[in-house]
């Protein structure tokens, strides 16, 4: 007996099978954007092979994204979840801060400094993060509205505990963690790429990653199933306020300063990245490998425009229409999915 | 199994004067309900008379205003889903709360996810592969077929949606499935293997609360039926004993000895009426309707 409906003889099942298989791999976004990216670095190689593709310029090109890519890592838990978060850049800016202040504070080029500062930098990006996500969960207030108030918040405190002068990191971070190297690549790659890796193992193969995408794919049937559901939203927006938090610290390592008015639309290129790939600003489908794709395509457009000699202002401009073509595409498979 | 319902047992759950408002809307006014171990209990009702808000409170994703819920003749609080289902009381409910983006297996075992063993299970790592193959098993045992397994619930059609709802459902119960409206989308044929199925749930000892509009499915299937009207229990029946102008009537409030218009009087007398049948009737009846 079964209660299927509909469904195909026994003997159709096997192509089926396949024909859902093939399917699914030609309606990931993943594979199309991960082709997009392959054929923009294989024709910016063709056309600039000894300045674009060098280890040089690739090298600068990931140390260059790695910074945004732990942003864009968190943003596409909380973007799973159906929410967004506008106030990374501010919370960045604030942990680089009270990071460079603590610092300072012990002694800047002390060695407790060095274990200090990137424990107060995650520290204040946590309390953000949970800061946000206590407000959209138990307040109910749209995660839009909440966040661009946290990134108002974060901003604008920045600049109070600064007095609007940037802060400079010591000479020990900056020209330490700034530049160190392993194996020629930077820490700073290094740091992002385990993290990336590990957060993508986390939702793709954790109860952590499960319950992210059950929130966003039905909220109120996560609930009943029995999710905890409001303390799982405090752990995601906890999770992308941490490494805000973190790339604020990378960040004063890196460039040496606070950046206070640098960072203004980090959110922006952070949900950007996440879009393009593929994750669903409406929730329960996004993977990571998505996401490093997506913040990539900008990085090489950027880095491959400058090479050319096009004016900077078309990456702008590509990437925005890339952008919109990937929420049409997103929005279509969404339609040819509820058929 | 039926021999043991007799007139003095306690009921398996029962709720007393649950009473919930949504905002004005008053969706329950003081509604009662019952049912007994290993029986299948139809709750029928107008759209409207609260069925739905009912299996939500009884099954822990909503809470009474008042009222009292008894497992067992205890007094319980199902403050939380996590707390009906301890008891053993599943619910395939009315929107089949699934997951669309997630596979018939997530969807499965969504909030009792299975863990790998070891220190990585410790660390919240799925075990994917039991997961899937328990999935799978629990639906063919139940006699729900699914194709594929690694495609997500929004490719299903609506019939399969069904089946994983129902299934889930009826895998995890140990006492009660409360099942709203789970033909709804689905034709005869379906229909009748659904009911087929109640009836298996029913004979694995596990009781059953249908909600369905059709009145032809619920006196085949059903050893008892409660009406529901306005937000308040207004009649009892044993199945085998009530025509089916009796259950319109009770439902829509033309009953015959409804003198008054008042609810609480319709229920009253219907509901001590009704109670008596029903304890002579479903003892003697249950074995013999044909399965
Ligand atoms: N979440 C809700 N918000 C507002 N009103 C609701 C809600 N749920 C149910 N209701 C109202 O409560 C009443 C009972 O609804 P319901 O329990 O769904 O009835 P039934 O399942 O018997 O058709 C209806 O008037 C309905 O509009
Ligand atoms: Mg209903």
């Amino acid at each position: 007996m079964s209660v299927e409906v509909g469904g195909p003889a026994a003997g159709r099942a096997g192509g089926v099978r396949g024909r859902a298989v093939l399917e699914r791999v030609a309606g990931s976004q993943v594979v199309w954007i991960a082709l997009v990216l392959a054929a923009m670095l294989a024709a910016f190689a063709m056309l600039r092979p000894h300045s674009f593709a060098t280890g040089f310029n690739l090298l600068n090109l990931v140390s260059d994204a790695a910074i945004l890519l732990l942003l864009a890592v968190g943003m596409t838990f909380v973007i799973i979840t159906s929410g967004i978060d506008l106030s990374v850049g501010g919370v960045l800016v604030f942990s680089g801060v009270t990071a460079a202040k603590a610092m300072g504070a012990v002694g800047a080029e002390s060695g407790t400094a060095l274990w200090l500062g990137p424990v107060v930098a995650v520290a204040t990006g946590l309390a953000w993060g949970v800061l946000n996500g206590a407000v959209v969960a138990y307040g109910r207030i749209p995660a839009l509205i909440v966040t661009l108030g946290t990134l108002g918040m974060s901003l604008g405190g920045a600049l109070l505990l600064t007095g609007g002068v940037d802060l400079r990191a010591s000479g020990r971070l900056n020209l330490g963690l700034g530049l160190d190297r392993d194996l020629g690549v930077p820490d700073i790659v290094w740091i992002s790429a385990a993290v990336t890796v590990a957060l993508a193992v986390l939702l793709a193969q954790c109860r952590f990653g499960r319950h992210t995408y059950a929130i966003g794919s039905n909220t109120e049937a996560a609930r009943r199933a029995g999710v905890r559901v409001e303390r799982q939203l405090v752990r995601v927006y906890g999770l992308a306020g941490l490494l805000a938090g973190l790339a604020g610290y990378l960040s004063l390592a890196k460039y040496g300063i606070t950046g206070v008015s640098a960072h203004s639309t980090d959110n922006l290129q952070a949900i950007a990245a996440v879009v393009i790939g593929g994750t669903s600003l409406f929730g329960g489908t996004g993977s990571v490998l998505g996401t490093v794709i997506g913040v990539f395509i900008p990085a090489v457009l950027q880095n491959g425009f400058q090479i050319l000699g096009v004016r900077p202002f078309w990456q702008q401009v590509v990437v925005g229409a890339v952008l919109i073509v990937a929420v049409y595409l997103d929005q279509w498979r969404r339609r040819a999915g509820d058929r | 199994m039926s021999g043991e319902r007799g007139g003095a047992e306690t009921p398996l759950l029962e709720a007393r004067g649950i009473v919930k408002a949504y905002g004005h809307v008053e969706a329950l006014r003081g509604a009662d309900f019952a049912v007994h171990a290993g029986e299948v209990v139809a709750l029928i009702g107008d759209n409207g008379a609260g069925k739905s808000t009912l299996t939500k409170i009884l099954s822990g994703v909503e809470r009474p205003d008042a009222g009292t819920i008894l497992l067992d003749g205890a007094p319980v609080a199902f403050d939380r889903v996590e707390r009906a289902r301890e008891a053993g009381i599943e619910t395939v409910h009315q929107d089949l709360a699934l997951c669309p983006q997630l596979t018939p297996a997530a969807n499965f075992f969504l909030g009792r996810e299975v863990l790998r063993g070891g220190p990585l299970g410790r660390l919240g790592f799925l075990d994917h592969r039991a997961m899937r193959e328990r999935a799978r098993a629990e639906c063919e045992r139940l006699g729900v077929r699914l194709r594929s397994d690694t495609v997500p619930v929004s490719t299903l059609s609506g019939g399969q949606r069904q089946g994983v709802a129902v299934a889930r459902a009826v895998a995890w119960a140990r006492r009660v499935v409360f099942m709203d409206e789970p033909t709804a989308a689905l034709g005869v044929v379906q229909t009748g293997r659904v009911l087929d199925l109640v009836r298996r749930v029913r004979d694995s000892g596990v009781a059953v609360v249908l909600i369905s509009h059709n009145m032809q499915d619920v006196k085949a299937v059903s050893d008892r039926i409660e009406v529901l009207r306005l937000g308040a229990r207004v009649a009892r029946f044993a199945t085998a004993r009530v025509s089916m102008e009796e259950l319109v009537a009770a439902m829509t409030g033309a009953t015959s000895d409804a003198v008054s218009d008042s609810p609480s009087d319709v229920s009253d007398g219907a509901a001590g009426r009704g109670a008596e049948g029903v304890r002579g009737e479903a003892a003697d009846d249950a074995g013999g309707e044909g399965r």
